[in-house]
């Protein structure tokens, strides 16, 4: 790890002060499970480190007129056990409790879960985000296995969030902060899909902060269904967040978004579209996880994981609608 | 360079450095002052910003077993590093080094947590609680301990401490728990050897053993 | 000469018992120390600079900038100019400083410039392995063309079982301080004490009476950990450079996953073939295997199933440009056995036969046919095989597929070269000295255990003291010797000073010391009990005096002697159910019938045979060295896509101790390897009963389980 400054400022006002203008000036710290492990492999090496954790601004989940606010320092465990998260939200549930690790609960945040960056292994090595070595691409040539299946362009590593495509479906917006002010953005388009290696994978600036989350409470039933080898700690190798707007017993509009199988979770448009009108059952569920993959275009080594991601989207459609497989 | 760069530097300059460097242990850290407002900067010189610390020493006091702990670190020492090495407590492990394994797992405020990736610098104000802490109290050990070694849940034993803490955490959160539970709370921690099976069992065992009164 | 034999089982007070282990609480509760737990006055903190590439010359290399970082105390080149890197985390030079910071602070600015060579990385695919291969040449019994001929069935598959790592928790290391009077104090993290002190001499042309070594205990080494290692003489070479100041060096976790150990792979294509009653009568193999630049021996392959009438073997050992593999919990057993046991599974689902039965019929084939048919049948009935097992692919409907398994295995386990001092003092005081080491077996306690069987007291009335140089020599912790090993000495020890002890003794009972004997806690004569002193007072005769007497495992004696043997068997029956729609598998249970010797702690070794389903289970399901074609560096160098099974992964695990009188004469066993080897046949075997096909590659990852699910290529 390279030397760098540090402060724990106790306003987003001081917070945002600290930030610089460029990504190696300063790095936000709320967790530190991600960020700290790229700064000891010297992936990312920014002069000052800006704990957040302090800043009563990016705590809490309170109801606001506009849904459930969740600061963006909220931890994943307060989500997990907050009654208002549970009342409405087992998407979002569902990613929390998919975290398998106490440790891991207990320090991770919303917001950090939002910012990590991806865990693609060559990422990790030094080789960027769109890695190449003497010419070869490395993600198409070398080994994919863990790789994007969707919604790729030159970038193939798969965003790592647990509750982005959850966020997503259920119509959620960020808010972020700079000293100039602050924005709102649809979770949607708060992940980017890289076009080269010099911008990053949200849709932050260097001197922003993401502050907070909210996320609209509506009737809509919603779930989020993992795949993962593991039970203990381990990465997904594909999920579907889906929530759905039901009209009597059919679907009146749907929202299906994978994770773990593009670059920005990726919001199967097609197939929710596909779903209005119909009653949930194994079959449409299936077809509906069918249409999600449609576009699929698997790399050398991870054609197994469009029908991982097919099966994710049916199984998250038949818990949200509680029907049994 | 700033002036607490080298440890042996920084050592003379505390008046401490007579031959070999002697980093500071537990006893010996000679740093000036700096108890109570946790966030206040000793290296002037590095100040670019209010509130600024480092890059270079920062006096600290971290609350460690209940006990106030003075420690100079870089902001870049990791929890874990500065316990094992300048506090020379070392009953947490570093496994992975990365947030995968729990083999370096202390309670930060109760909470069970991975000392590798918390920074020391940011661990200043809070309780934490080595497995030092609790394992052993007035010579009796914890019913986890007791469980462990009953239960033979250890093997080499260097992931132990880790699954001992984690363990005690989940039982003060879940002190009635079912097998599944007890799965499902403990996935945060990966043993090599294997012992896992001796776990299931410990930790089932010192639920009951802690409802006892035994040491709760 | 005493009578060394052990007691009758029956009589047994404190050997067999469950005793918990005597350092128990000392890990359990932390305060263990592990010499990466070290922290010496004035200690300096080493890290290595290793090479990213893995095949390169060196061209030059700078460490001017280095030797300059603040805190930097010394600095070595370990690859100079002109040196051919066979792998990538090859070590290239090394920098001890104040701090471990500044240590890598300085590393980072080491120049170093490669001449990049082309190197090779993966060796699963024959066709692409070309000439990197080395030809053992063919074996060839029988008449396998004939017998191809005449079997009613033949079954021809591709199996292959990949490079994993050791991946001990406590990585490889030491701190080593070798001072200007040319004495170096050595704390390493090993599997053998007595033989590193050699070796270190060798290394640092130092005496070996100068080196003294001492460990307490050691996180994991599952056959790593033999040597002082490259980092050990560096370090060491560091310290003196330092003017004698200690240097702690321990690998960090991607270098250990890199060159801290790995198993040698198996691949084979392999053709099987048997009467239509299930006679076996046709192996033909040919396998290949990398451990390294060395290439990878063959796997003893039929394995258990030795005899199969007609064979041909051919066998190529890979050169990739990887580190070197070092020995793994049951070398190349793991591989045999997966190369064997599936094979015939699949013949058997060809056969339409019960696998169980197919082994059982086959049993003749084996070393020890009564064994295997015994735990085959032991093992159906504790996974409740006739009710669960189904012919292949004959799962039902829906998307999770149950099915069973079944493997075979087995291994030697005779106890090592051992000698053992115990020191009897006037106030009752028993020490037992050992240069062993406790890899996590419990050996402590077995000593222990040992020790007051023999001198008729409690365990807690013996100090055990292992884990250091001063102490007799005592072998390696390899190849499952050590509880034989250390076991037969302490016996012999034990037994030699409590010979003193009567004659010292003798004349205050008013019996010949022949005519004593030790039970409870008291020494009294053999015909007339009611003539005892307490052992304390048994040892207050010695005076001033102590008794040392030492005690030794010889191997080539120790099957006479009746104390220790090798050679065991053992079956493992998986019960797993598999999501075809995710390729996920869950290990349901785990069933393993271990055959052994003498038990002296059913306790710890319950847990030797837990570790090992469990270490079974990750290599099934888990485990695999990824390495990536275009870079030469492994992927996975971390624990996160480095995966080992977690609490929850493991289901349930069913050990069956064979403690009877009749294995119980063999005499001890050792048992950290046997049942560390059929259970990755097993979940194999599993699979491929529960979803119809065979996953020809572990460990059977979604990936894997889907590929062949859909008859992609993985």
């Amino acid at each position: 790890m390279q030397p760098f400054e540090y402060a724990s400022p106790k306003t987003l006002k001081e917070a945002l002060a600290l930030l610089g203008a460029g990504w190696g000036d300063a790095a936000v710290l709320a967790g530190g499970t991600d960020l700290l492990s790229l700064m000891k492999d010297n992936v990312m090496a920014p002069k000052r480190l800006v704990n957040v954790k302090e800043i009563p601004e990016l705590k809490g989940i309170t109801k606001t007129g506009a849904g459930v606010r969740i600061g963006a320092a909220v931890t994943v465990d307060e989500l997990a056990s907050n009654a208002l998260i549970r009342a409405s939200f087992p998407a979002l549930l569902a990613a929390a409790q998919g975290i398998s690790s106490m440790q891991m609960r207990n320090m991770g945040t919303v917001g950090g879960d939002l910012c990590q960056r991806p865990r693609c292994w060559y990422f990790r090595a030094g080789f960027g985000l769109l890695p190449t070595h003497e010419g070869k691409n490395l993600v198409a040539e070398g080994d994919s296995r863990y790789h994007a299946i969707l919604g790729a362009g030159p970038a193939h590593f798969v965003s790592a969030s647990s509750f982005g495509p959850a966020l997503i479906a259920l119509g959620a917006k960020v808010k972020i902060a700079s000293a100039k002010g602050t924005r709102e953005v649809e979770a949607a388009k708060f992940f980017v899909a890289p076009q080269n290696s010099e911008t990053r994978e949200v849709a932050l600036q260097p001197n922003e902060i993401l502050t907070e989350i909210v996320v609209p409470v509506s009737a809509a039933k919603n779930a989020t269904y993992e795949i993962r080898q593991k039970d203990a700690l381990d990465w997904p190798l594909a999920t579907a967040s889906v929530s759905l707007t039901m009209k009597g017993t059919a679907v009146g509009s749907a929202r299906i978004v994978l994770g773990h199988v593009g670059p920005t979770p990726f919001d199967a448009d097609g197939a929710a579209k596909w779903l209005a009108g119909k009653t949930i059952t194994v079959e449409t569920a299936e077809a509906a996880g069918k249409a999600a993959v449609e576009s699929a275009k698997p790399l050398k080594d991870n054609a197994y994981k469009v029908q991982m991601a097919a099966v994710a989207v049916k199984r998250a459609l038949l818990a949200a609608a509680g029907v049994k497989a | 360079m700033s002036q607490f760069q080298d440890p042996e530097e920084r050592d003379k300059v505390k008046g401490k450095g007579s031959g070999f460097s002697r980093r500071g242990f537990m006893q010996g850290v000679g740093v000036t002052g700096a108890v109570a407002p946790a966030l206040i900067g000793t290296d002037a010189q590095a100040q670019t910003a209010p509130g600024v610390m480092g890059p270079a020493g920062v006096a600290i006091v971290l609350n460690i077993n209940g006990k106030a702990t003075k420690a100079t670190v870089e902001p870049r020492e990791t929890l874990l590093d500065v316990l094992r090495g300048q506090l020379d407590i070392t009953g947490a492990k570093r496994v992975c080094d990365r947030g995968s394994c729990g083999a370096c797992s202390v309670l930060v405020n109760g909470k069970v947590m991975y000392a590798c990736s918390i920074l020391a610098i940011d661990a200043q104000g809070k309780q934490i609680t080595t497995i030092e802490g609790f394992s052993i109290t007035g010579g009796k050990a914890h019913p986890v301990v007791t469980a462990f070694v009953a239960h033979d849940a250890q093997q080499c034993g260097y992931c132990t401490p880790g699954f001992v803490v984690a363990s005690k955490a989940f039982l003060d959160t879940h002190p009635n728990p079912t097998y599944e539970q007890v799965q499902d709370g403990l996935g945060g921690n990966l043993c090599r050897c294997g012992t896992y099976v001796g776990i299931r069992k410990a930790v089932l065992e010192a639920a009951k053993m802690m409802k006892g009164g035994s040491n709760a | 000469m005493p009578e060394y034999r052990w007691p009758d089982m029956s009589k047994r007070k404190v050997m067999g018992q469950r005793f918990s282990r005597l350092d128990g609480v000392e890990k359990s509760s932390g305060r263990a120390k592990y010499s990466s737990d070290l922290n010496k006055p004035g200690m300096l903190h080493a890290v290595l600079v290793t090479s990213p590439h893995a095949h390169a010359k060196v061209r030059s290399i700078d460490t001017s900038a280095a030797e300059k970082h603040p805190g930097v105390a010394a600095v070595r080149v370990i690859a100079p100019a002109g040196t051919e890197i066979q792998w990538a985390g090859w070590e290239v030079a090394i920098i001890a400083a104040n701090t471990e910071l500044a240590a890598r602070d300085a590393a980072a600015k080491v120049k170093v410039e490669y001449d990049v060579l082309e190197h090779f990385v993966r060796e699963a695919d024959l066709k692409k392995v070309k000439t990197r291969a080395k030809p053992a040449g063919e074996q060839v019994e029988g008449d396998p063309e004939m017998a191809a001929k005449q079997a009613d069935v033949v079954s021809e598959g591709y199996y292959g079982i990949p490079v994993l790592t050791h991946c001990c928790l406590e990585t490889h290391g030491n701190v080593v301080q070798w001072t200007p009077d040319n004495k170096v104090e050595f704390n390493p993290s090993t599997q053998s004490v007595t033989s590193i002190r050699g070796d270190l001499a060798r290394l640092l042309s130092v005496p070996a009476a100068n080196i003294h070594v001492h460990q307490d205990h050691v996180g994991g080494g599952f056959g790593s950990k033999f040597q002082p290692d490259r980092w050990g003489l560096e370090s060491s070479q560091l310290s003196k450079q330092a003017g004698g100041r200690p240097v702690k060096i321990f690998l960090d976790r991607a270098t250990e996953l890199v060159i801290g150990g790995i198993r040698p792979s198996g691949f084979a294509n392999i053709k099987v073939g048997a009467k239509k009653d299930g006679t076996i009568t046709l192996w033909e193999s040919e396998s290949w295997a990398t451990g390294g630049i060395g290439g990878g021996g063959s796997p003893p392959i039929p394995y258990v199933f030795t005899k199969i009438p007609n064979r041909r073997q051919s066998h190529s050992a890979v050169s990739t440009n990887t580190a070197p593999s070092r020995a793994w919990r049951a070398p190349n057993h793991q591989q045999a056995c997966y190369l064997t046991c599936a094979p015939l599974e699949d013949l058997a689902a060809k056969l339409k036969m019960d696998p169980v039965e197919l082994l059982i019929k086959n049993a003749g084939l084996t070393a020890r046919p009564d064994t295997y048919v015994r735990q085959l049948k032991k093992a159906a009935e504790l996974s409740e095989w006739s009710k669960l097992w189904h012919p292949r692919g004959d799962a039902g409907k829906g998307s999770i597929r149950r099915g069973l398994g079944v493997g075979a295995g087995t291994w030697g386990g005779a106890g090592h070269d051992s000698t053992a001092r115990v020191t009897i003092h006037p106030d009752g005081t028993v020490e037992v000295e050992l240069g062993s080491q406790d890899l996590g077996t419990g050996t402590r306690t077995i000593i222990a255990q040992v020790a007051a069987e023999s001198l008729g007291l409690r365990v807690q009335d013996v100090r055990v003291k292992i884990g250091d140089t001063n102490y007799p020599p005592s072998g390696t912790s390899g190849g499952s010797t050590t509880v034989g090993g250390v076991s037969s000495s302490t016996r012999k020890a034990s037994l030699n000073a409590l010979e003193k002890l009567y004659i010292e003794v003798a004349e205050a009972l008013g019996a010949p010391a022949d005519q004593l004997t030790v039970a409870e806690g008291k020494v009294l004569v053999k015909d007339n009990p009611a003539k005892s002193l307490p052992w304390k007072a048994a040892c207050q005769k010695l005076g001033v005096k102590t008794i040392s007497e030492t005690g030794s495992n010889v191997p080539a004696q120790a099957a006479r002697e009746g104390l220790n043997t090798g050679g065991v068997g053992g079956v493992q029956i998986a019960d797993v159910s598999v999501d075809i729609e995710t390729g996920v598998v869950k290990m349901n249970r785990l069933v393993a019938v271990q055959d052994m010797g003498l038990v002296i702690n059913p306790k710890t070794a319950e847990s030797q045979i837990f570790g090992a389903c469990i270490m079974s289970i990750c290599g099934a399901l888990m485990e695999e060295r990824i390495t990536d074609e275009i870079t030469g560096r492994v992927l996975n160098a971390d624990m996160e896509f480095y995966k080992l099974a977690g609490i929850k992964d493991i289901g349930e695990i069913v050990v069956h101790l064979d403690i009877t009188e009749e294995n119980d004469k063999r005499g001890v066993i050792g048992l950290g390897e046997p049942p560390a080897v059929p259970g990755i046949a097993a979940i194999s075997n599993a699979v491929a009963n529960a979803i119809g096909l065979r996953v020809p590659t572990v460990p059977m990852t979604p990936m894997h389980v889907l590929n062949a699910l859909a008859g992609r290529k993985s």
